[in-house]
């Protein structure tokens, strides 16, 4: 697997005393940690084995054995049983418009607070993180009911909404200790040229802080991805459930045996791993930017 | 006066924040002291909801099992992932390479890119007694006295969860603490070093002395996150077997979902909330005092 390097400072290049260099301790050490490493992928890769093997395959020889042969009819018919293609679909829709919207809203927000220094701005700052912090639980019933009322009820809409502005509370306080120290020559140029409120912010400010949105679209993307109590709740009939409300429903039936079951967390897994490996790089540094306030 | 006009830029935020989390807000604290089935209108009964809860043996217990899963959730993880990220840090970087040190700190880092209900139903596979993987591979290695009924045995079930959680929870921290450790100044360790300084002594004055703010950042979130947890609980155990994993989300959930009892679950989630939010601020507050000093 590809890595973010953790880019070493020049420095360190002096040699390192050649005493400590060829202590047996030191392969020890790392066998530990690969030991550990092997614990934290075991569970996939128990996964992976056995969602291509048979049950018949799985009942003789366990989980731990190599499938005899490549069994893929366990993960096409779960496929279809669940008509995981639409639930994909759900959710990456869902995911893509909500990380897209709630980005827009943070840099209002961040705009005003950082750059526009708005009257009150701490007040409005604990509002907004008071509001990432606040559990789901408590809105829940209301948001249900309200829904209803609306007739927003089971529709992916109703899910977009909330979680549009539920991931814009966290963009929020980012973006505005990003704004803060935002170079103010910047905003002057822009004025000298004419530029007003609006243009400043789409042709200055939006562009120059490209790359911290990219890691708040990355966020806001996987976030939404993961989400499971509110679609849950919201998202009731088979076409509008998400991957997650898809296979988190099914395994509480319980009707499942060995292969399908891992069949089903196989095909839950693959999405969540591509999306790791693309945006590998954002997240890394996202991490790194969001440790430092 | 220049900076005059930023502050429509707070519109949308404040309407749509107003509308998907202060009128809910509002409303789940006016519900919790009616009752409700949810048709119809709430008929005010004043405390009596609270009264009631604090004399429910399963609130209290869901508050308890909160306290172990704190354990499984921040605290074991944020200190093995302490030891974990100096260690690749400070040594296998070094002493191997940062490429060792980046792809062992990605796997690590593997379990939490997963939904959670994929994580769930990977579990509940692995643990199931009969089909599972765990019993299957513990009766292979002459181990069989061992198998239990992971999941489904109320003295179990618990801990089975908490296992699940802390190997859940890992990366976090190590992703975190890693990127952190990056500000420190390598000449820091090489002074120490020179001084004849241990492994220990440096990892306790250097190590942490300087990912403090981190420190903080990882315990509130990981600690909030366990305050919060539904999904895993949801997928692995809806709170049974007999309410030994009950949560109080899941308890909420119960209530407003399976019982129609809303102005009570209502309560449990007024409380939670009142619970997340005094404990972050307890947390800001003793930050703010550490970074003084």
């Amino acid at each position: 697997m590809t890595v973010t390097a953790t880019r070493a400072p020049e420095r360190r290049t002096e040699t390192p005393q050649p005493s400590r260099e060829r202590r047996p301790g030191r392969f020890l050490i790392l066998a530990g940690l690969l030991v550990l490493l092997l614990l934290m992928v075991a569970p996939l890769l128990v996964v992976a084995v056995n969602a291509v093997k048979s049950p018949a395959d799985y009942a003789s020889h366990g989980p731990l054995s190599v499938p005899d042969h490549l069994y893929w009819t366990g993960i096409v018919d779960f496929w279809n049983r669940v008509d995981f293609g639409l639930k994909l679909w759900n959710s990456f829709l869902t995911s893509l418009v909500v990380a897209v919207l709630a980005v827009i809203l943070s840099v209002f927000n961040a705009y005003a607070l950082g750059i526009g220094r708005v009257k009150g701005r701490i007040w409005f700052l604990v509002f907004f993180l008071v509001a990432n912090l606040l559990p789901q639980e408590v809105l829940v019933y209301p948001l249900y009911y309200l829904a209803k009322q609306l007739g927003l009820y089971d529709s992916l809409f109703s899910i977009i909404i909330i979680f549009t502005v539920v991931q814009s509370a966290f963009g929020t306080y980012l973006l505005t200790s990003v704004y803060t120290e935002f170079p103010k020559e910047l905003l002057e140029a822009a004025a000298i040229d004419g530029a007003g409120r609006w243009r400043a912010l789409w042709r200055v400010v939006v562009p120059v802080s490209r790359p911290t949105l990219a890691v708040l679209f990355t966020f806001f993307f996987i976030w939404t991805w993961n989400e499971f109590f509110l679609p849950l709740i919201f998202l009731i009939s088979n076409d509008n459930q998400t991957v997650p409300v898809a296979l988190g429903v099914l395994q509480g039936d319980r009707m499942m045996d060995a292969t399908t079951t891992s069949a089903s967390a196989l095909i839950g897994i693959v999405p969540a791993m591509v999306f790791f490996l693309i945006f590998q790089r954002t997240l890394t540094r996202g991490i790194a930017a969001g440790a430092i306030k | 006066m220049k900076n005059r006009g930023y502050a429509v830029y707070l519109i949308p935020g404040i309407v749509a924040s107003t509308a998907v989390i202060i009128v809910p807000l509002v409303m789940t604290i006016y519900i919790s002291f009616t009752k409700w089935t949810g048709i119809g209108s709430p008929r005010w009964v004043g405390v009596e909801n609270y009264t009631r809860l604090f004399e429910d043996a399963n609130f209290w217990a869901s508050f308890g099992h909160i306290l172990l899963l704190i354990i499984a959730m921040a605290v074991v993880p944020t200190f093995l992932g302490l030891v974990l990220a100096a260690v690749l840090f400070d040594y296998v970087a070094k002493r191997f390479s940062d490429r060792w040190a980046s792809a062992l700190r990605s796997g690590y880092y593997l379990p939490q890119v997963l939904p959670v209900a994929v994580t769930g139903i990977i579990w509940g596979w692995i643990l199931h007694p009969s089909y599972g993987a765990l019993n299957r591979i513990l009766a292979a290695a002459g181990l069989g006295s061992l198998a239990r009924n992971w999941l489904g045995d109320p003295k179990y079930a618990l801990y089975s969860v908490m296992a699940v959680m802390i190997w859940f929870q890992l990366g976090y921290p190590i992703v975190m603490f890693m990127s952190g450790l990056q500000r420190i100044d390598p000449e820091l360790y090489e002074a120490a070093d020179l001084d004849g300084a241990t492994w220990w002594q440096r990892f306790r004055k250097i190590t942490i002395a300087m990912i403090r703010p981190e420190l903080y950042v990882v315990l509130v979130t990981t600690t909030i996150a366990s305050l919060k947890i539904f999904g895993q609980i949801f997928v692995l155990t809806r709170g049974g077997p007999s309410n030994a994993t009950l949560v109080p989300s899941y308890f909420a959930y119960k209530n407003f979902f399976e019982k129609a009892q809303v102005g009570y679950g209502s309560a449990i989630s007024t409380v939670l909330t009142v619970l997340i939010v005094v404990l972050a601020f307890v947390f800001l507050r003793l930050q703010n005092r550490a970074e003084r000093s």
